[in-house]
Order: structure tokens, then sequence, then C-alpha cells
């Protein structure tokens, strides 16, 4: 359990966050830049001091005003990606990579370092300098030299927002990897929904120095209240599914999760594997009866729960489907010709063409 | 030729140069360190403390050490009389006065070159298992290395033409303090000293030559060991 209470100030800027986060998986701190997040890591890390409050990772205080603990980061075995890699630029990739992992002095589950220089493909790299990279590769050793110094906890500064889109996509992979082979929990610092929601678990949502929510990600993402932080275009919710089977003839894999199925476009995964779904509220349609002779094959029955009414047209409908909440966009004038009220029951309509790759990037590999 | 005396002039420039070089650097790097990376009450003093023998005329520095390390001196009494150092006539005079004029152009140069290290990457190696010292000597130190070098360089060749400072406080006396520019001086004002005067000139020249064709190899090496061309 990671437990933050810290109260800082910078000048104008007043940070004052209080959150508790799971010792494992990825936690997403995300929020408009200048919200606080990258303050809330250097917190953590030591970089900067709180002016009060306290930093504990499970049973280990980093920083405490009441009993004037506050370990030097160098004793508090986090390690940081920042957005800029920092490669020490007099070293080679392969003295960058051994930098910290020299100077660990436990033994407790080590990091190898042929592992993580397999893992993240930078074997070729080991005699360069930093200056002769480019900006993915870069970035690809400073996740491995954090690794290697055995952290406990890994904290990433945005490491993506300096890169070009193809570079993006080429790190991502890389990120799941090192969560997956080595379970370390992680802090994400982004301002990207995509990116969160294809890495995390959990979400902090962070506005004006201070915690707006945090929750299971697939529970925060689909809330309401949440819509100005969020983004309108990112609104929608979350599903995590897992494969169920594949029809090799229509090219159709079938996905199941708590309280339905979903069809999607054939899905490079074994059946069992994990995958998170991302449903955007503008591609779902609402229908008050059981729908026949519709092209859509993906009706899910379930209650409405909640309106919210967005920009005098368009309406907001959440609907339970079981235990998964969902969420509709529909304009206002449907939904009084409809009558739709909240406790009625209603069909959610999607169509498998809207989930196409980028609503089902989201893979995650599985979880045993 | 240059008689054994001339000589002995030489090397002793050589000798004053060096050492004054080698004693100022730790301090010159404590220095340019606690005015780039620090804010401390006194900060702003203190730069100006360093910086005095730049602005100063070299005579006056020689006289202010007269009286601070001097026998009769506070400092110059103390070491005087509990570790037997004295400062004035000796070659130990020469080298503080050379050391104490070349200071603040060593500290200039060390703390140009500190300014330029991110202090990002003193982070990153904090949070890779890194103390302050350690990220210092393996980060920051490399990284500055050629202002360190630079910085030693115009100390030396300060120093090697460091006068008025020297003859006021550590005095001319042939084979202790009369390093090249004070053997020129006085061989000037010596009667038919002009040819003793040109050879030393001479001497000079070449010596400067060689300093900095040295400075070149140093610098060059620096880099190659940086990775930058």
């Amino acid at each position: 359990m990671i437990d933050v209470t810290v109260r800082k100030q910078l000048g104008a800027f007043v940070l004052d966050a209080d959150f508790r986060a799971p010792g494992r998986g990825i936690t997403a701190l995300f929020g408009r830049s200048g919200a606080g997040k990258t303050t809330i890591i250097n917190l953590v890390a030591g970089i900067l001091a709180p002016d009060a409050g306290r930093i504990a990772i499970g049973a280990d205080v980093f920083f405490d005003a009441a009993t004037r603990v506050a370990l030097p980061p160098n004793e508090r075995r986090v390690g940081f990606v920042f957005q800029d890699a920092r490669l020490f630029p007099h070293l080679s990739v392969e003295r960058n990579l051994r930098y910290g992992l020299r100077r660990t002095r436990t033994t407790d589950s080590p990091i190898a370092f042929d592992t993580v220089v397999d893992v993240l493909g930078v074997g070729q790299l080991l005699p360069r300098l930093p200056h002769t990279l480019s900006g993915g590769e870069r970035q690809r050793v400073a996740l491995g030299r954090a690794m290697l110094a055995q952290p406990r906890l890994l904290l990433l500064d945005e490491p993506l927002a300096s890169l070009d889109a193809p570079r993006k996509a080429e790190i991502l992979p890389y990120i799941e990897r090192l969560r997956d082979e080595f379970r370390l929990p992680m802090i994400y610092v982004s301002h990207s929904l995509d990116e969160v929601i294809r890495l995390a678990d959990h979400l902090l949502v962070v506005s004006d120095g201070r915690i707006a929510a945090s929750g299971p990600l697939v529970d925060v993402v689909s809330r309401l209240d949440l819509q100005p932080l969020l983004g309108r275009f990112e609104a929608g919710s979350v599903v995590d599914c897992t494969v169920a089977s594949h029809d090799g003839h229509y090219l159709l894999t079938t996905l199941q999760f708590d309280s339905g199925r979903l069809r999607v476009p054939l899905v490079d995964r074994p059946v069992g594997a994990a995958i998170r779904v991302r449903l955007r509220a503008r591609d779902i349609s609402v229908a008050v009866s059981e729908p026949r002779d519709l092209s859509i094959s993906n009706a899910l029955a379930g209650t409405i729960s909640a309106f919210a009414e967005r920009d005098g047209v368009f309406v907001d409908v959440t609907i339970s489907v079981g235990a998964t909440t969902i969420r509709a966009l529909v304009s206002r004038e449907s939904r009084d010709r409809l009558g739709l009220a909240v406790g009625q029951s209603v069909w959610a309509l999607i169509k498998t063409v809207a989930l196409d790759n980028r609503s089902l990037g989201f893979l995650r590999p599985p979880r045993p | 030729m240059p008689t054994a005396v001339e000589y002995e002039a030489l090397w002793l420039s050589l000798k004053v140069a060096m050492t004054a070089t080698l004693i100022s650097l730790p301090l010159a790097m404590i220095a340019a360190w606690l005015l780039a990376r620090t804010t401390f009450w006194g900060r702003a003093a203190l730069d100006a403390v360093i910086h005095a023998p730049l602005v100063l005329p070299p005579v006056v520095v020689g006289y202010l050490l007269l009286i601070g390390l001097g026998t009769r001196g506070p400092i110059g009494a103390w070491l005087d009389q509990t570790l037997g150092i004295r400062l004035i006539f000796t070659t130990s005079g020469a080298v503080v006065a050379a050391a104490v004029m070349s200071f603040p152009l060593m500290v200039r140069a060390i703390r140009l070159s500190l300014d330029a290290v991110d202090t990002g990457l003193e982070w990153a190696a904090r949070t890779l298992g890194a103390s302050r010292l350690d990220a210092f000597f393996s980060v920051t130190l490399p990284l500055m290395l050629p202002g360190v070098v630079s910085g030693c360089i115009v100390a030396f060749a300060s120093s090697l033409g460091e006068f008025g400072a020297t003859i006021t406080f550590a005095s001319n006396i042939e084979g202790e303090t009369r390093t090249l520019p004070l053997a020129i001086y006085t061989a000037i004002q010596t009667p038919d000293g002009d040819r003793v005067a040109l050879r030393l000139v001479l001497l000079s020249l070449t010596l400067a030559v060689g300093a900095l064709a040295l400075a070149e190899v140093a610098d060059r090496r620096v880099r190659r060991l940086l990775g930058r061309p």
C-alpha cells in the first residue's frame, strides 16, 4: 500500500494531496499539466521535501513530519523514469544501466541485468553513448536503468510525452512487459487518457493540487462527475473482459465480462486472455425494447441509473449492465421521445465495427 | 645560453605556478559549488572576497597579504609561532601570492562548467542509489571536467606571470621568490642587464608556447573521455 498525505507550497501553487494506492499494478496519476502530478512523484522520490505530511510504502516510512523522518532519495529504493530520460551523457548505455545496479545493497529478488536487457531489447545498444540514441531508445535505456536499481516502486513521469506517436506505440509494450515480468508497483504520470486506460489498474485524478478522484480505473473512468476533468471526447466506460472464443469463419472474437458478452473483430489473443475494452459513449445507442432486425450484434440488457446533460444537445446516459457500468451518449430529443427515465430497462447497442483497434488497443497480457 | 641563475628562475616559476594551482584546485571546486549550487547567508560576501583579487591592483593584494600573513599579522603570527611557518621572503609566500591572485579565474571557469551540468542528472543519480558525494564524483565532476581543466590552465598561466602581489608580499629574493617576471624586472633595473632580460623574455615565451600546447592536449583528452567531438 502506498500511503501519501502531503502539503507542499511552490510559489503560488499549493499541493494538498491525500491518497492511498495499491502496492501492486500500475497506478495512474492523471490530470492536466500544472495540476501537480509531477510534484507528487517528486515528493515520493525525495527530490522535493513536503512542508507537512507523511509518505509511506507498506511499513517503510519515507517522510513523516510528525516524527521528523526524511529519507534521502538514495535510501528510498524508488526508481524514477524521467520525461527526458536523463541518461548520463559521459557513460555508455551499459554503464548507465549498471549505475544503479552497482549501488544496490540488497540481495532480495534481484532484477537481473541480462533479463532487463532482453525484455527491453537494448542488447545492441550497450556500447553506445546516449547522444547517439533515438528518443525511443533513450527512454528504453532509462526504463532499464531504473529497474536495475532494484526499486520497490517505480515512478514514471510522462515517459512518453516527449516522443512522437510511432515511438509511443514502440515503448508502451515494453512498459507492459516490465509490469508483467517483474510485478513491480508503478505510479504512472500522464495527461493522456489513452495511455492511462491501456496501462493502469488504479486511477488517481489530480486537479489544482488536489486528488479529485481515486479508485479502480474501471470505476473512476465511468464516473459522470469527473467529465470535465477527463475531457469530453474521451468520455466512455472501460470493461475488463476475457477472451471466450474465436470465430474463424466470420473473423470475430467473443469476449466475456462479468455480466455479458461482446463480439469484436478478431483479436490475436488466446482464449482466456484478459482484454480491456474501451466503450466510447458516442459509439453506444439506446433501445427501449429488445432490438430485432438490426445489424448490431452487441445488445446488452440493463437499467438506466443516471442522466447528465451536456452542452444542451446531448445527454449522458449511465446504464447498469449487471455489475458493469456503461455510458451512452444520446441527444436530449431522443431521450424525451423515448421517455427514458432512471430505473427503466433498456438495451445498450454497440456496433462491432466501433470496437476497432483503437478501442481494442488496450490489450492486457494474461494475468495468472 | 641562459645561465644557471636564469634557469633557476624558470624552475622556480614552474614550481610556484604548479603548487599554487594544485592547492587552489580543491578550494576552488568547493567555492564554485557553494556559489553555483547553494544559497546561504553571506554568499554575496564570499563571492566578493573571491573576486577581489581580480579588481584590486596586485600591489594592494600583496599588501593585504602582508598585513594578514606577515609575521606580525594575526594569521601570520599564529602560523609562525605554532607551526613555524613563515610566508614572507619564502617560496611558500610566492605560492600563496600566486594562488590568491589566480583563484578568482579558476573559480569562474569551474563555476561556469558546473552551471552547465543539469541538476536533473544529479537527481537521477540520487534516485539510483547514489549519495550526494557519490553523485558529485560519478556524474557532476566528469561532466564539469572540461571547465576544471581550463580553470587549471588559466590559473597556472596567470601564476606564471604573477608579479605585483609576489614582490610586495614575498619580496624579490634570488632562489626563493624571484620567479621569471621578477627576474626580468631585476635585470631591467640592473645597468647593462638588457641581454639578460632578453634571454629571460625568450625563456618566458618558450614556456608560454609549451604550456599552451600541453593545455590543448589536456583539453582534447578530456573531451574524448566524455565522448564529445
